[in-house]
């Protein structure tokens, strides 16, 4: 009697636990318009969009998920958000454009985890007439979705290696390069626009040393301190993003170098706006995540209403952050970039 | 004693009656949840239940199910497996490297094949010879089948065009509206070879002997070290297969990939009903659990659930498994 007692209760649990789905759907989301496989002319009137992140966790995402939200509520069209579980986590990806066609969304925002590993599953949503557009990184080829909404990351390394150039003046540098994660398409643009702006090339006897971190701190502390075990002499710092230069300040400190190494990065976050305010690193590059979701989700109910898709590479721009302005390198004070970062 | 008290016991047996067989039959309740599931999710929302979602949701388990597979037949020796995503990860590199430089498919493919067995047979090795503990083993081979695959690609990921590599995702339709893949039948046909040696040989009566009682095992004859050397190879072997399905359904060999595979995989068998301890289990429920969390998932998205709520669904259904498991063997051992 018992076993059946306790048996009836975890039935009644799961099933409860499903209501709760039930009404979860009710409350969220209006009525899926049912017509997702009929793919006539005529354009639905609601947009639906969905979003595919490249992870849950990056405050960069949840900053652009959050802003897409927000502007698919102010202007009545419905949001799901979905994202790959790491970075490099195509499969999940895949699993979950399919997954929005079936649902029914009109248009899918996506930032590819990997330029070439989606592709499969964004042709088969455009086949069905869905609209995608990729946001913050590009696919290759680019024409493998309708259109683009992301920082020119070349331009962006460019004005940082820039700036650190000029704010090292008649000083020849002596470089380390933080890279991100080998492969990337961010990482490749941003380490290929930075020494353009520094004037150097890859293999140059003046790069010191260079380690892939991943763009995690802790990875970027362990590496910048063993790479200044071995070269100690060096007056410049490039990482890829804002964590990364957080690491790097660290191990720079402890060595006594903080205040002569010249350490730029990018990324435009709250924190790091902060941290360049408060010294650890002389200036950041500032993208504007809002703006790309909020693009895309203007151009997802645009189409929604009209049928019409926009097409190409929108930049949406960047901003060298610096309290200590250089010649020649067009930049805002800190006090601007905490107006306008992302959380 | 007399036939009357025989009787009682029998009644007594009986009395549980339908609970009981769900208990004590492995993969039942797995799948009557995953009945429940697909039922629920028909029922609340408009999409889920569409031919063509269905199928989906199939090809969306079958890397992770392969994956399973070999971890089934590990788990079933009370060993465990946490380098089989990084070997079939390893294994898509060499395959799509290959079939890039040397343009032979089928070559590209066996090589690959024989490089995740090969990896399996490292682990069984480690684990017979030198008697280490399986999770050690497949920690350590786990870095070094990680770091190896990023070393080999360059940290590239690697296109893939050759047809034989992309096969497995090659789709067809039946019957005019269902869509299947080929990767769907190659699973199938694995599943039933790998049912058929476990339940009808004496292979497979050693693998669950070894997992329940290892020392009774060896004192009835069986070759201890020799059966557990071939699990961990074929194991391997399955990887390698999933390998090919991995490349069937994102034709790209990224050496990032399948991150978690190795939990995913555990987390199907043991939404299958397999138990970690070893010795009790089935690949059919290995099947059913690898549905479940891709029935949970389209399910919970066609709802609009927010991706991270499904990872809690996930989680405690779990550990509501291994619950029941714990639960039936003490109806069991009654």
């Amino acid at each position: 009697m018992e076993r059946c007692s306790r048996f009836a209760m975890a039935l009644t649990m799961a099933l409860a636990a499903f209501g709760c789905t039930k009404e979860r759907t009710g409350g969220d989301t209006a009525p899926a318009a049912g017509g997702s496989a009929s793919a006539e002319a005529k354009p639905p009137a609601r947009a639906k969009v969905g979003l595919v992140t490249k992870t849950d966790s990056n405050p960069f995402f949840v900053t652009l998920r959050e802003a897409a939200r927000a502007e698919a509520g102010k202007l009545g069209a419905d949001f799901v958000a979905l994202a790959g579980k790491f970075d490099g986590d195509n499969d999940g990806q895949v699993t979950a454009i399919e997954n929005l066609v079936q649902q029914g969304v009109t248009t899918i925002l996506i930032t590819p985890n990997s330029s070439t590993g989606v592709l499969g599953a964004i042709k088969k949503a455009r086949d069905k007439q869905v609209l995608v557009i990729a946001l913050d990184t590009e696919t290759d080829p680019p024409s493998a979705v309708d259109a683009t909404f992301a920082t020119d990351n070349t331009a962006a390394g460019r004005n940082q290696g820039a700036y650190v150039k000029a704010a090292l003046g008649a000083k020849a540098p002596d470089l380390i390069m933080l890279d991100g994660t080998p492969g990337s398409s961010v990482d490749t643009q941003r380490h290929t626009g930075f020494l353009q702006g520094i004037g150097m090339a890859d293999g140059d006897a003046h790069i010191r040393g260079r380690q892939s971190v991943n763009g995690d701190q802790n990875k970027a502390q362990q590496s910048m301190e063993n790479l200044l075990q071995r070269s100690p002499k060096i007056n410049a710092v490039y990482t890829l993003n804002e964590p990364t230069a957080r690491g790097a300040n660290v191990a720079l400190k402890a060595k006594g170098l903080a205040d002569s190494v010249v350490v730029g990065s990018i990324d435009g976050g709250c924190q790091g706006v902060q941290d360049v305010k408060e010294g650890k690193y002389a200036v950041t590059v500032m993208q504007f995540p809002k703006k790309m979701a909020e693009l895309g989700v203007d151009a997802a109910v645009e189409f929604a209403k009209s049928g019409k898709k926009p097409s190409g590479f929108q930049d949406t721009g960047s901003m060298v952050i610096t309290d200590k302005p250089v010649a020649g390198v067009e930049s805002k004070d800190t006090a601007w970039g905490l107006e306008n970062c992302w959380k | 004693m007399g036939t009357g008290k025989l009787l009682e016991v029998k009644l007594e047996r009986d009395r549980g009656g339908v609970l009981e067989f769900v208990l004590r039959t492995p993969g039942v309740g797995p799948a009557l949840a995953l009945v429940v599931a697909i039922v629920v999710f028909s029922l609340t929302t408009s999409t889920f239940l569409a031919v063509d979602n269905l199928s989906l949701v199939i090809e969306q388990s079958l890397v992770v199910a392969t994956m399973a597979l070999g971890q089934t037949l590990v788990i079933l020796t009370a060993g465990i497996d946490l380098a089989n995503a990084a070997t079939t990860v390893l294994a898509t590199l060499l395959m799509s490297k290959l079939a890039l430089s040397s343009g032979g498919g089928v070559g590209a493919l066996l090589a690959g094949f024989a490089l995740a067995a090969a990896i399996g047979g490292v682990a069984g090795s480690l684990v017979t010879r030198v008697k280490l503990p399986p999770f050690i083993v497949t920690l350590g081979l786990l870095t070094i089948v990680t770091a190896v695959g990023r070393i080999y690609s360059r940290g590239q990921s690697v296109r893939v065009t050759d047809p034989v590599l992309g096969f497995l995702g090659t789709r067809q339709f039946l019957f005019g509206r269902i869509e299947i893949t080929y990767g769907m039948p190659v699973a199938l046909g694995m599943f039933v070879l790998l049912w058929y040696a476990l339940t009808r040989t004496a292979w497979g009566r050693h693998v669950y002997a070894i997992g329940n009682e290892p020392e009774a095992a060896r004192l009835s004859g069986i070759h201890v070290p020799r059966t557990v050397l071939s699990v961990y190879l074929i194991a391997g072997l399955v990887y390698g297969v999933a390998a090919w399905q991995a490349l069937g359904r994102v034709p790209n060999a990224d050496p990032n990939a399948y991150q978690t595979g190795n939990l995913d995989s555990i987390t199907a068998v043991v939404l299958g009903g397999t138990s970690l301890f070893g010795g009790r289990g089935s690949v059919f429920g290995t099947l059913v659990g690898a549905l479940i969390v891709a029935v949970l998932r389209s399910g919970l998205t066609q709802a609009g659930i927010d991706d991270l709520y499904q990872d809690v669904a996930t989680g405690v259904l779990v550990i509501a498994a291994v619950a029941v498991d714990r639960f039936s063997r003490t109806t069991r051992q009654r």
